[in-house]
This record gives structure tokens, C-alpha cells and sequence, in this order.
């Protein structure tokens, strides 16, 4: 130390390695890994295979991560919160199968069959935030739990039985109906999905709820002596989350062209995939919806790519794994930075 | 007959004006530990009250039964004479009583701004706010940086750093400046120096008496008997879930104010203070 005029303020901004200021960006901004994972993602694939750029490939590539990406903005609210949701895949294939078969077979009018099944994914929902938050039993077990009930529900409900997309009222085919941006085509279930990113994104950020949901997840105790009830928003994450998976539901039939009780079996591990590799934190409190639309893209980017490049699919698995692994690890790390 | 239950048998009737808040037979259990059994404390309109005591005597558990953060299992709570029934720390609030925990209730990830207006935030005017909800960020780091600036604390500058980002002591100007800038009547601070460095301790004294200076009634709890007997202005001494005494820091020295916290003496044998 050359001077004695030098503060210890002074030091701590002076001598911070390149490595620690990454460790800083990433802990203010924790979208940028994904999003700089994402590209170097698209980059190596688009060079290994030119067909990846194309704009048919990757109108597929958003119509394949729809269903995901929308579970995802529902599993990354809970996550928030500290939780963790098991029973994603199970409430929308229960809400999806009320839909078709209310529709289907009971001939309700399709817009009251829609409602019907949205309303049964926020009741689901509510299940969910009620053992939460009153019963106090750990987010874990209780989707642990009701991911096995709504399944049986489901597939006592329907016998096991597909209801293919020709015998199902226009308004629940809608979600597929193809529009055509530019050279890209999607589905408007995938606007419907995008409509869905910038509505509860702009709760999570601009509102007090989103706030709220950020204190919760970072530290219960105090949130609720700063005057937060931790209750009423744990619960309102859970609901929230339901009418989500309702929604993704409706997108399902359209993405399928069927509602099947058997579909989107590997839905829960995706959807936290995607949030995890989307850099919000497991430990709660940390993170966000964009990560997350970026965790998905990256997971789908990787199963589109390996594909053209005519490497196996085990090989994907093998690649996603890793990533969670780096993912968490880097968590780990940004959490430990300080000013 | 000791002073304590002098006063117990003139208790009730009239609510007394002068003091700000009063809690009586406060009781909180919790399962076969007793935390309070049967507290009395008088907070009179601007004054610095301290409460000492040992370790387990209810110091924490008193404070928290008058904030609402625990409800007491029996006892009455007054605010400026009217009986209170606080269910939430958010009760204690509204009435008017904030609280600076030991643990500072602040939130890390939260900016400072945020952790400030946690549960109150600023509405945007107009639709943007009444109908799409949105916050007016700007506004709060505004004031946020104004009641920062009130208390006199230089160190901080950045309202939109996160809360984990600071030191202890940093930390603890931002727990205090919350519970000044919306304390309207009472403001508790629970351990405010216990963490701190000399100088630090020093400023957070120094605010202390600013908010005393301001019109407000302050509850210190404090472990730390020198800073207890430089701004006291009367010592309620807590002692296995009662209130043994008060002491006035005029008179009783601080000895005397160890002996009774710990039963090694009683109020009787040192006598009362100048107005008791």
C-alpha cells in the first residue's frame, strides 16, 4: 500500500478483478448468462447446420417451446417464492381433458367448456396454496402429492382416452391456428403465450404484488414484520400459477391437435429447467421471466439443434443435464457477490 | 409492599393522557415457557424509554407483543388512551409504531428504495396506477433518498443498491430511516447498537435524540448500559417476564440498574427515582 490517504472505500473499488465484476453484473442482471448462453446456442448450431437459421426451423423452434415457456412463467412464480411446483404438468392435463370432454362429450358450449377448465386450474391452484400456506406443509410434498391426484383425476375422469382435435368446438382448436409474421409462422397460442411473458412480467416488475412476491421468496420473516403479508401472497402466487396452467392447457389442444391424458409427461422437470437454467435462484427471491422465456428457448435450441445435426437425442439429455448442473453452480456463485 | 404492585392496584379507570402508549398484564406464552407473564410499561409522549434486562427476560417478546408482531395471549394495549387489539405487524404500523428489529427486517435483494416502501408503496397518478397498479419507482428513490439524507447519513447515496450490497451498519441506517420517515407516534428499536462499531453506535445514539427532538416516543432495548444511561430518559428493567422496576437514569446508577436486572437487588432497596 503506497499511500496512507487511501480509505478502505477506495480499495474495495479499486481492486475488483475482472472475474469479480462479472460476478456483480450477473447478480444485478441475472437474465444475462441465459441470454449470452442462448446466443453462443443459436451461433454454434446455425454453423454446424445453415438449415438452423432458417426462418421455417425456427417458427418451429417457437411453436415446439410454447407449451413449456408458458408452464414456465407459473413454475418461475412459485420458484420465486422459494417453492417448487410438481404438479404443472398434472393440472393442465386435468383442466385440458375437462375442456375437450365437457365439450366433446357433454356438448357444453365452448366458451363455458373453457371456462370450466380454467376455473378448475385455479381451484387446482388454490389446493396447492392452501396446504401451503395453512396446512404449512413444504411446496415439495404438496405437489408431490396433488401431481398424483390431478393425474388419477384425470385419467379417471376421461378412462385414459384421447379426444382428437375434429370432434372439439373451434374455440379450443383456436390456439392453433396459424399466423404468419414476416417469414416466420406461429400459432396464436404462441401470442397468447407471449401475451402471457408481458402481462405478469409487467406485475412482476411495476407492480407492488411483484414486489411483494420478491420479498416473500428472499426472506418470509421479514417481509411479514415490514408489514407484507406472506399468506395472501403465497397464495395468490398459487393461484396465479393455476390460471397459467389453464391457459396453457387451451394452448396444448392447439399445439397437439388432441387432449390427451398422457401428453407432456416430462412438462414438470421442463418447466424447472427452464427457470433453473433462466438463472432464478431455487433459494427464492432472485431471478425473472425473462431468464426464463430464455431458459426455454435455450433447452428447445438444444433439442432443435442436436437433432439437424443428426446427433441422437440421449445426446440432448446428456447436454440439458449438464447445463442445470452449471446453471445451479452459477447461482451459487452470483449469490455471493457484494459491493 | 413493593412499588410494582402499588401500581398494579391503581391500574385501570382513567387511561392516563400524558403516556403514549400503555400495555398492561401483558401474558405471552409460548407452549410451557412463559415470555411475559403480567408486563405494565408506560411509553409517555416524547420520551426515550429504555428497556434493559437479561437474556430471556421478554425484552424482545415485550416489544413485539406492543408492535404486533406477536399477539399477547391476555393484557390490554393503549394508544393515546384507546384500546388496541393489534393482530399484525401491519396493525402496529397503521397505528403509528414503527419498529427497528434486531434482525432489521430488511429484505437483500430489494433495492433500498423498495426495502424503504416495502408494503406502502407509491402509486403511479392516474390510470397507470389505479388501474394497471404500477409503482412510481421514481418518487420512492426520491424520498427514499430524502429520508436518508434526514437522518444525516452520509455513507449511502445509491438508492437502487440492494440491501445485501451494504454493511451492518448500512443496513441499520436503512432499518432506522424507514421507522422515522413513517413513525408518526412510536418508534421501538430493538438492539440498535449491538452490531455496530463505535462510531457507528455514536451516530445511531445521536438519532435516537433527533427523534425525541422531533416529537416522537422512542422504546431503545439495549444490552449496552453506557449508551442506555446517555439517552434514557426513564429505564423500564425487565426480569424473568416482569417488570421489576423503573429507573431513572438521574438518580440510580448504572450498577444499580445491573443489580436490579439481574436480582441481586430490588427496587425497594435502592429507592425510587426523582419523579416515582
Amino acid at each position: 500500500m503506497s499511500t496512507a490517504t487511501l480509505t478502505a472505500g477506495d480499495l474495495i473499488g479499486r481492486r475488483r478483478s475482472p472475474a469479480q465484476r462479472v460476478q456483480h453484473l450477473l447478480h444485478g442482471h441475472p437474465w444475462v448468462s441465459p441470454a449470452l448462453i442462448l446466443v453462443v446456442t443459436v451461433v454454434v448450431f446455425s454453423m454446424i447446420n445453415d438449415r438452423f437459421a432458417e426462418p421455417s426451423v425456427q417458427s418451429l423452434l417457437i411453436q415446439q417451446v410454447a407449451i413449456v415457456a408458458a408452464l414456465a412463467i407459473g413454475q418461475t412464480l412459485i420458484i420465486l417464492t422459494a417453492g417448487i411446483d410438481l404438479s404443472v404438468g398434472a393440472v393442465t392435463i386435468l383442466s385440458m381433458m375437462v375442456m375437450a370432454k365437457l365439450a366433446a362429450d357433454h356438448g357444453v358450449p365452448a366458451p363455458l367448456a373453457l371456462l370450466v377448465g380454467l376455473g378448475l386450474a385455479v381451484a387446482a391452484g388454490a389446493l396447492n396454496g392452501l396446504l401451503v400456506t395453512r396446512v404449512n406443509l413444504p411446496p415439495f410434498i404438496v405437489t408431490l402429492g396433488t401431481l398424483s391426484i390431478f393425474t388419477a383425476v384425470a385419467l379417471i375422469y376421461t378412462g385414459g382416452t384421447s379426444i382428437q382435435n375434429n370432434r372439439l368446438p373451434g374455440l379450443l382448436n383456436w390456439t392453433g391456428d396459424r399466423v404468419s409474421i414476416g417469414e416466420f409462422t406461429v400459432t396464436t397460442g404462441v401470442l397468447v403465450v407471449l401475451a402471457l411473458y408481458v402481462v405478469v412480467g409487467f406485475a412482476l416488475s411495476q407492480t407492488s404484488w411483484g414486489t411483494h412476491v420478491y420479498a416473500v421468496g428472499d426472506d418470509r420473516e421479514s417481509a411479514r414484520l415490514s408489514g407484507v403479508s406472506p399468506r395472501r401472497v403465497l397464495l395468490s402466487v398459487y393461484l396465479v400459477a393455476g390460471l397459467i396452467y389453464g391457459i396453457a392447457a387451451w394452448v396444448l389442444i392447439g399445439r397437439a391437435g388432441a387432449a390427451s391424458p398422457n401428453a407432456i409427461s416430462d412438462a414438470n422437470l421442463d418447466s424447472i429447467t427452464a427457470v433453473v437454467i433462466g438463472g432464478t435462484s431455487l433459494f427464492g427471491g432472485r431471478g425473472g421471466l425473462i431468464g426464463t422465456l430464455l431458459g426455454a428457448l435455450i433447452v428447445q435450441s438444444f433439442t432443435l439443434g442436436l437433432s439437424l445435426a443428426g446427433v441422437d437425442d440421449h445426446y440432448r439429455l446428456l447436454a440439458v443435464g449438464a447445463l442445470v448442473i452449471v446453471a445451479v453452480s452459477a447461482d451459487q456463485w452470483i449469490r455471493k457477490a457484494r459491493a | 409492599m413493593s412499588v410494582i404492585s402499588k401500581e398494579r392496584n391503581t391500574v385501570d379507570a382513567v387511561p392516563n393522557v400524558d403516556n403514549v402508549l400503555e400495555a398492561r398484564d401483558m401474558v405471552k406464552t409460548f407452549g410451557n415457557v412463559v415470555g411475559l407473564d403480567g408486563v405494565d410499561l408506560e411509553l409517555r409522549r416524547g420520551e426515550i424509554l429504555a428497556v434493559i434486562g437479561d437474556n430471556g427476560a421478554g425484552k424482545s417478546t415485550l416489544i413485539k407483543c406492543l408492535t404486533g408482531a406477536l399477539v399477547p395471549d391476555a393484557g390490554e394495549l393503549r394508544i393515546d388512551g384507546e384500546r388496541v387489539d393489534f393482530k399484525r405487524p401491519q396493525d402496529g404500523r397503521d397505528a403509528g409504531i414503527e419498529t427497528v428489529y434486531q434482525t432489521l427486517a430488511v429484505i437483500p435483494a430489494l433495492d433500498i428504495a423498495s426495502n424503504l416502501f416495502l408494503a406502502r408503496e407509491i402509486r403511479r397518478k392516474g390510470l397507470l396506477g389505479s388501474v394497471l397498479r404500477m409503482v412510481d419507482t421514481k418518487a420512492m428513490r426520491e424520498r427514499a433518498a430524502q429520508a436518508v439524507q434526514e437522518l444525516g447519513i452520509q455513507t449511502i447515496q445509491n438508492m437502487t443498491q440492494a440491501v445485501e450490497t451494504l454493511s451492518g451498519g448500512q443496513r441499520q441506517a436503512v432499518a432506522v430511516a424507514r421507522a422515522a420517515a413513517f413513525g408518526s407516534k412510536v418508534i421501538v428499536l430493538d438492539e440498535p447498537t449491538a452490531a455496530l462499531g463505535v462510531k457507528e453506535s455514536a451516530h445511531v445514539l445521536e438519532t435516537i435524540q433527533q427523534l425525541r427532538q422531533r416529537g416522537l416516543s422512542v422504546i431503545l432495548i439495549s444490552h449496552n448500559m453506557p449508551h442506555v444511561w446517555q439517552v434514557a430518559d426513564r429505564i423500564h428493567v425487565q426480569r424473568l417476564g416482569r417488570r421489576v422496576g423503573v429507573l431513572d437514569p438521574a438518580v440510580h446508577t448504572m450498577s444499580e440498574g445491573v443489580a436490579v436486572m439481574t436480582g441481586a437487588s430490588t427496587m425497594d432497596e435502592i429507592g425510587p427515582g426523582g419523579d416515582g
